[in-house]
């Protein structure tokens, strides 16, 4: 299922942190929206999965299910990983009482290999690493079986290594579930690796699209002063962030 | 026009209404928001959909964990109620009656807003900070996300567990409230004998007055579960929000329980 967002608009306060932006992705594939800070770039995911409400515009995503890798994990911090990851599945409406207690061991355990982590369903999220929490909180998206998976910076605060990792996940879970995906990302290893194509923000608007390699080589001057991380160009500090 | 404009709004008065204004909008944005919350509850409650488990959990925090400090404070307060009164009243001649009055006390005012001071400490605070937490962490956007109803799974069994809860806690509270009472009255005034006294207990006290304590406690625990929960998912920021959502789930469980004493007082005994 593909998503597609036109003239998408959003303010906080009074100002515009999205003004009538659109962009599509088709089934299966990678975006990923890049920008500095403030630029947009969560709200954007915020908007798709339904946390906040557009001011204008539509988000076509049909009835698909979307799922969420949050920034700082967001695993439930009074629940052990069994119950984070199965939690959709005991809690939702859709699904209460549909699966026995050893169907969902089952469904944690497979889904807890897919991210390379097994044997760890009885820890707490504060006895994991910071990469750990990530792949858990993978884990808890994959297993109803989404089709949509954003993810929020999948990649901040880890060690290079730590982030390869995740970034090999990503790419594996899209060949896996099939499912569309948005990363919203500044780095730029999580941008070549991961991505199909990419949009970039600034000031509400959409400044650049295409694929990573265009932008690397484009001479765009927002791409330049990103890709570079200058401060001289024409995305300029302001109060709210860039 | 605009010097005049701009002088009126430096003086102390147009700033003062400004922020009475301000804080009576905030007043009514906050009573709107803990009304749609409550209706929410009931929608749950009244379509079966409760989660028992988190019910119990919810129940055993609520009465359990708060019991100690409860039974504390109210046991302490019939304790220094007694001393207070009951040497006055063997001078006046009314040792008959300590009894009655300080189990009218207990039942009518005192074990009720005791506990319930007790609970908002105790538990309404420490279910603020952690829904609190819970929404600056992005959790409860992770469980909106996963399409379970932060109102189903976090308000529902707080406010279930405090309306079921609550009765007991101050039947408990009372009940040791009028025996510490009882047994200060002996040792703080001469000719008083636990017969005497626990004779006047019954003397005006009613099964009535029983029955509105419970529905009145009732009301106190699912009052404050409410505002607690309330406050604490409105949280923002970091650190600062958890702290201010807090302060806040106190200051408001405290004024809604006084208001709703204030009601059952003008509805059963005016």
């Amino acid at each position: 299922m593909a998503i597609k967002v036109q003239n998408l608009t959003k303010e906080f306060d009074g100002r515009k942190v999205l003004d009538n932006i659109s962009f599509s992705v088709e089934q299966g594939e990678i975006l990923s929206i890049v920008g500095f800070s403030g630029s947009g770039k969560s709200t954007i995911l915020k908007l798709i999965s339904g946390l906040l409400t557009p001011d204008a515009g539509v988000i076509d995503i049909g009835d698909g299910d979307v799922a969420m890798v949050f920034q700082y994990s967001a695993l439930f911090d009074s629940l052990n990983v069994f119950d984070n990851i199965s939690f959709a599945l005991q809690e939702r409406k859709e699904f209460r009482g549909k699966y026995t207690k050893e169907q969902l061991k089952e469904i944690v355990a497979k889904s807890l290999k897919t991210v390379g982590l097994e044997g760890i369903e009885d820890k707490f999220p504060y006895e994991l690493s910071g990469g750990m929490q990530k792949r858990v909180s993978l884990a808890r998206a994959i297993v109803t079986h989404p089709q949509f998976i954003l993810y929020d910076e999948p990649t901040a605060g880890l060690d290079p290594v730590a982030s390869t990792v995740i970034e090999d996940y990503i790419l594996r879970l899209r060949e896996e579930t099939k499912a569309t995906s948005i990363v919203v990302t500044h780095q730029m290893s999580t941008i070549k690796r991961c991505s199909d194509k990419l949009i970039m923000l600034y000031d509400g608007h959409i400044v650049f699209r295409g694929t990573p390699d265009e932008l690397l080589k484009q001479d765009n001057p927002y791409t330049k002063q990103f890709v570079s991380a200058s401060i001289e160009g024409p995305m300029k500090i302001t109060a709210s962030g860039f | 026009m605009a010097n005049i404009r701009s002088y009126i709004q430096e003086t102390i008065t147009y700033q003062f209404i400004v922020m009475f204004l301000r804080h009576v909008k905030e007043f009514f944005e906050t009573f709107g928001e803990i009304a749609y919350r409550f209706v929410m509850v009931l929608k749950y409650i009244f379509t079966f959909q409760i989660n028992v488990k988190q019910v119990i959990d919810q129940s055993s925090r609520f009465a359990v964990d708060s019991l100690p400090i409860t039974l504390s404070i109210v046991s302490m307060t019939a304790i220094i109620l007694a001393m207070q009164i009951a040497p006055e009243m063997v001078k006046q001649g009314g040792k008959d009656y300590i009894g009655m009055l300080v189990s009218l006390t207990m039942v009518r005012e005192i074990g009720v807003i005791m506990t319930g001071f007790a609970i908002i400490s105790m538990i309404g605070s420490a279910m603020a900070s952690e829904l609190a937490t819970m929404k600056v962490t992005e959790q409860i956007d992770a469980m909106k996300v996963l399409k379970v109803s932060p109102f189903q799974y976090l308000f529902l069994p707080r406010v279930l567990a405090g309306f079921i809860m609550m009765p007991f806690v101050v039947i408990i509270a009372s009940t040791l409230g009028v025996i510490a009472g009882g047994i200060t009255s002996m040792f703080a005034a001469k000719d008083v004998t636990w017969l005497c006294y626990y004779t006047s207990v019954w003397q005006g006290l009613y099964i009535r007055d029983i029955k509105i304590m419970l529905l009145k406690s009732a009301c106190f625990g699912g009052c404050i579960s409410l505002v607690s929960s309330s406050c604490g998912y409105d949280a923002q920021g970091g650190a600062k929000g958890v702290g201010i959502a807090t302060t806040k789930a106190v200051v408001w469980s405290f004024v809604s329980i006084v208001i709703i004493d204030c009601i059952f007082a003008v509805s059963f005994y005016f």
